[in-house]
């Protein structure tokens, strides 16, 4: 028996069926709406690849029952640039070199974003660290991340300011 | 994951109703039952969603001074509550040093409670686990036994409760609030979840359909806030579970301890306390030896499961690090990597 629930997807709301209630956010994004910006790493809520905003905040969207979210408002990375207007969040990574292979990097912009609304990290690194722990880079490009979030989060911060 | 019917309660008493009958579970965030049943250990046929229940996020003053924490509160929202973390800051310590930021965005209180150990073998089913299966043996023995317990097992378990979060509030007396097809009840969280024993497939107190509803911490469990520590071993810097952790807490008056509080994580398949350590410190000086002295008390009973032997020696390092630790004062604002072992003891010359 198939559901319906609403979402609020990068701004525009849906109306969308659920035909199984086994489908995690994440695979209706990639497979139902055509979403393939978050990525499916582990499935296991590991790797961090699939983090989305729910309700403006970061979570492993693998590990969500699409069904149980009806009426949330969902962003993910294609929601997050303005036009051809990057997110502060996207031109730090390019600027800081922030991934090397991208696999990771939707899920590690999109932790980004969220980090930066949460407002616990500050300026300093290791807080910045321990806040992105959930997004694993087999690549490594760490430092880049690092250098990237904590550039993005000033930039964020003093959009808000002026 | 195998089908299962979804149901969307409304009320309590209707999703007690709804999960009363074999096979149900509950879903909150699905943070740890998502994962299970992907990996096929968990096959419920009939999902409870308890997400819309209204008022069960709540985090609220109770009466007698202390609080209660909705089942539904979420672990980012607790952690980062400033006047949770001043009244009860292991707790919040130890909450900020599980998961990723991620799964505390998602997993709620109760979710953390009720979530299943991490043994490998457990979540292996192409091993044999008297928890998944009873009768089937345990893999475990004989094993990798790095997350295995060393108080508290027997021949049919070794496993470990993983939560950080419960290992404070056991330390601090918090009661878990229960809804029952009958009614309601309270049952205290160091008699909520149960050794192994020839039983280890039964895991908590709780009967059929009933729900967690609350954990509740009593109005005593501010008076530890200006000593309060929580402290974990794990494999890497963050996002792992404990090897071995605890929560100290001290209540003290002039140069004496008053009270202490004292729990262990990952070394039992419950949040262990450790009521002979406070026993020990009570009346006492906080300094190494009688920090010693508990740390000897807490792992007395303690014995390898396993090639874990190391673990013993380990918690009472770390016993007696996390009573240094609270003795020497509750840090204005928590480290950057909460409950690091790595992190330097406030007036302590470094090593």
């Amino acid at each position: 028996m198939s559901i319906d629930i609403v979402l609020t997807v990068n701004g525009t709301r849906r109306t969308i069926p659920i035909a199984d209630p086994r489908v995690t956010l994440l695979d209706l994004l990639r497979e139902q709406l055509g979403l393939t910006g978050a990525k499916k790493g582990c499935d296991r809520g590991q790797c961090g690849a699939c983090t989305v905003l729910v309700d403006g905040r970061r979570i492993n969207g693998c590990l969500a029952l699409a069904v149980s979210l009806d009426g949330a408002d969902i962003l993910t990375i294609e929601g997050l640039a303005q036009g051809e207007a990057l997110h502060p969040v996207q031109a730090a990574f390019i600027a800081h070199d922030g991934f090397q292979c991208g696999f990771c990097t939707p899920g590690q912009i999109m932790s980004a974003v969220g980090l930066i609304r949460e407002a616990q990290a500050g300026d300093d690194p290791e807080r910045v660290r321990e806040a992105m722990s959930g997004n694993l880079c087999r690549c490594g490009a760490y430092a880049g991340i690092t250098a990237a979030v904590l550039d993005a989060q000033r930039a964020v911060n003093q959009g808000e300011a002026a | 994951m195998r089908p299962f019917d979804y149901v969307r309660a409304r009320d309590i008493a209707g999703a007690v109703a709804a999960a009363a009958e074999p096979g149900a579970a509950y879903l909150a965030a699905g943070t740890n039952l998502l994962d299970l049943m992907k990996g096929g250990v968990s096959r419920p046929t009939r999902l409870v969603d308890i997400t819309r229940l209204p008022g069960l996020a709540a985090v609220t003053a109770t009466q007698g001074g202390g609080l209660r924490i909705g089942a539904l509160a979420r672990n980012s929202d607790l952690a980062h509550d400033q006047a949770f973390a001043r009244a009860y800051p292991a707790v919040a310590e130890a909450l900020l040093s599980g998961a990723s930021a991620q799964l505390r965005n998602a997993a709620t209180a109760a979710g953390n409670v009720m979530q299943r150990t991490r043994c490998p073998y457990f979540a292996d089913t192409a091993s044999a686990c008297n928890k998944r299966r009873p009768g089937a043996g345990c893999e475990a023995r004989g094993g990798e036994t790095r997350l295995s317990a060393v108080l508290g097992w027997s021949e049919h378990c070794i496993a470990t409760h993983p939560s950080d979060f419960c290992v404070p509030l056991v330390a601090l007396d918090a009661v878990v609030e229960i809804a029952s097809p009958a009614g309601s009840r309270e049952v205290p969280l160091e008699a909520f979840h149960l050794l192994p024993g020839d039983a280890p497939e039964r895991e908590t107190v709780l009967e059929p359909g009933e729900l967690v509803t609350a954990l509740r911490l009593p109005a005593e469990a501010a008076a530890f806030a200006g000593h309060s520590r929580y402290l974990k071993v794990r494999d890497r810097t963050s996002y792992a579970f404990a090897v071995v952790s605890a929560a100290a807490a001290l209540r003290l008056d002039g140069p004496r301890i008053a009270e202490a509080r004292l729990a262990l994580g990952g070394v039992a398949l419950k949040p262990w306390r450790a009521r002979a350590a406070e026993a020990a410190l009570a009346g006492r000086e906080p300094d190494a030896t009688a920090f010693r002295d508990a740390a000897d008390a807490a792992l007395a009973g303690a014995t390898p499961s396993g090639d874990n032997g190391f673990k013993i020696e380990l918690a009472r390092r770390i016993v007696a690090r996390a009573l240094t630790l609270a003795a020497a004062g509750t840090p204005e604002r928590l480290p950057a990597l909460p409950a690091s072992a790595f992190a330097p003891i406030p007036g302590a010359a470094s090593p």
